[in-house]
């Protein structure tokens, strides 16, 4: 008989499905690659096995409908690849440097045009309202970009808390500074404590993240622990880490890139491919692990979510 | 000291020295050490490579004339492993980063002034890679030569701008290679101007 008729295939036999559907992909890249390792380049398909995660996980956390389905990163790409200019400017060097902060006891100070202002501690932060699994796409405006699934619940929640007063038009966020925790920081460049805002429309957006965690646990340092901001349609350095103050105002926040360089950092920053900074394109950006750069969407892809807060504003001028 | 200089080892372990910077990339592509953005990373590290050859292979000139004149044996050498790590620096633009997508380099290179810097700095050192052999010194005459290659000081002035324009924040760095690139070209317009003490000028012409 020509057919044999038991050739013994159990279920071990089935190529896993992410090794069949990713093939070409695969072939692609680790062509690409070798020919990259001709000019000194890198085998980093080849990635070491992942590192065990440090942080303590968080239970009870929900799925989110503002997920997004795209592949995420590695948490060793998240963590081993900063911009936490505080602990070096290097993207490497806040994993290394930021173990010396302290993030236990922490508390945030809640002030401004608030009715109920308030200090707010992270146990406190912790409980104020169910948290949430929200896997967003962050977009650097260095032109990189990764998916991360961070943890928390909108940033309304927490203003619901201190009730704005009808004088409150901004909020600003202002991240930790302490120079002896942070060595690094006098070499930045930039001036601290690190200063970021938004109008309160768009803080009180409910994809606005007020964020305690990602990958399942609480955030690591070099990510902003122990509380930080996530503004997915922004560009990254809108979402002020490890934070020590919030305070709502009347006035538009003197923001710390802004500061520093005006053309280049804008108040707004909404992630924008027609406008480019002024020393680079923001057309393309590269995704953290893919080999060739991709388009880059209006307001991050976020546009029916949050287009609507800059209607009849032109995104050129307030960029 | 001398002795060192004038080995004939001396050359061959300044060459394989050279290499060291693009084995420790090998080594990193192998061992996961490239970073989440390897090419980045890969651009980053020959593009400070470059500008470092550049400055080694300018100080030569100041301390073969303090210091030992056999010292110029590994100038040409230098140089050229400078122009080395700006070829792999450019490659890694064009191929790594542009796919060879000529027309978008060439809008980059109109568009961003960092990088037309940048791409003056590269293309200035390729007639002195074409022209660092004997051959060439003897076509041109040393003359001539000599004012072609002083094109090195424009490029590496260039080079100290392209990073100055690329960092967000942190000048520190790019003002770092700036005051070295300073010195050394200060040192040769004081060394043209204020030819040393006569004692000295002696001293050195006794020597072998």
């Amino acid at each position: 008989m020509l057919f044999r008729r038991n050739p013994q295939l159990t279920h071990a036999d089935v190529t896993p499905k992410h090794l069949y559907v990713n093939r070409r992909k695969f072939l692609k890249d680790t062509g690409l690659a070798g020919a990259a390792l001709l000019v000194g380049g890198g085998l980093w398909e080849l990635a070491a096995p992942p590192k065990a995660h440090a942080g303590t996980k968080l239970n009870g956390v929900l799925k989110s409908p503002f997920s997004t389905t795209e592949k995420q990163n590695t948490y060793d790409d998240v963590t081993h690849y900063n911009n936490y200019y505080e602990f070096g400017v290097d993207k490497t060097e806040p994993a290394r440097n930021s173990h010396t902060l302290k993030t236990d006891p922490w508390s945030v100070s809640l002030e401004g045009e608030v009715k109920k202002p308030r200090q707010i501690t992270i146990d406190e932060i912790l409980k104020l309202a169910p948290l949430e699994e929200r896997i967003y796409r962050h977009r650097c405006v260095e032109a990189w970009s990764i998916v991360v699934p961070w943890i928390g619940y909108s940033f309304s929640a927490l203003a619901k808390l201190v009730e704005p007063t009808p004088q409150a038009k901004y909020v600003a966020f202002q991240s930790v500074y302490d120079p002896k925790q942070m060595p690094e920081a006098r070499y930045a460049g930039i001036e601290f404590p690190y200063v970021e805002g938004l109008r309160l429309d768009e803080a009180m957006n409910p994809l606005t993240l007020f964020c305690v965690g990602m990958y399942g646990e609480n955030l690591p340092n070099q990510d902003g622990a122990p509380v930080r901001m996530v503004i997915p349609w922004k560009y990254g350095f809108k979402s002020a880490k490890s934070l020590v103050k919030i305070r709502f105002q009347k006035e538009q926040p003197a923001t710390t890139w802004n500061r520093m360089a005006a053309n280049e950092y804008g108040f707004y920053a909404n992630v924008n491919p027609t406008v480019d900074h002024p020393r680079w394109s923001q057309a393309k950006e590269r995704r953290l692990g893919e080999f060739f750069k991709r388009n880059t969407l209006m307001f991050n892809g976020y546009a029916d979510q949050v287009a609507s807060l800059y209607t009849g504003m032109d995104l050129k001028k307030f960029y | 000291m001398r002795k060192i200089f004038l080995s004939k080892w001396t050359k061959a372990v300044v060459f394989v020295a050279c290499l060291l910077p693009l084995g420790s990339l090998g080594w990193d592509a192998l061992h996961n050490g490239l970073t989440a953005n390897p090419i980045e990373y890969i651009t980053h590290t020959t593009g400070d490579w470059t500008l470092r050859f550049l400055l080694i292979t300018l100080v030569i000139t100041p301390l073969r004339k303090i210091l030992a004149p056999e010292l110029i044996r590994l100038r040409r050498m230098l140089g050229l492993f400078a122009f080395f790590y700006g070829c792999l620096h450019f490659l890694t633009y064009i191929w790594l980063d542009k796919f060879f997508d000529l027309a978008e380099m060439w809008k980059d290179i109109y568009k961003r002034p960092y990088i037309t810097i940048g791409f003056l700095a590269f293309t200035l050192l390729i007639p002195l890679a074409i022209t660092s052999s004997a051959g060439w010194i003897r076509l041109l005459g040393g003359r001539r030569w000599q004012i072609l290659h002083r094109a090195i000081y424009i490029s590496a002035v260039a080079g100290v701008i392209h990073y100055y324009w690329l960092v967000k924040s942190a000048v520190i760095r790019p003002l770092t290679y700036g005051a070295i690139v300073g010195v050394l070209l200060l040192w040769r317009l004081a060394d043209r101007f204020w030819p040393r003490s006569g004692a000295m000028q002696a001293a050195l012409k006794s020597q072998p």
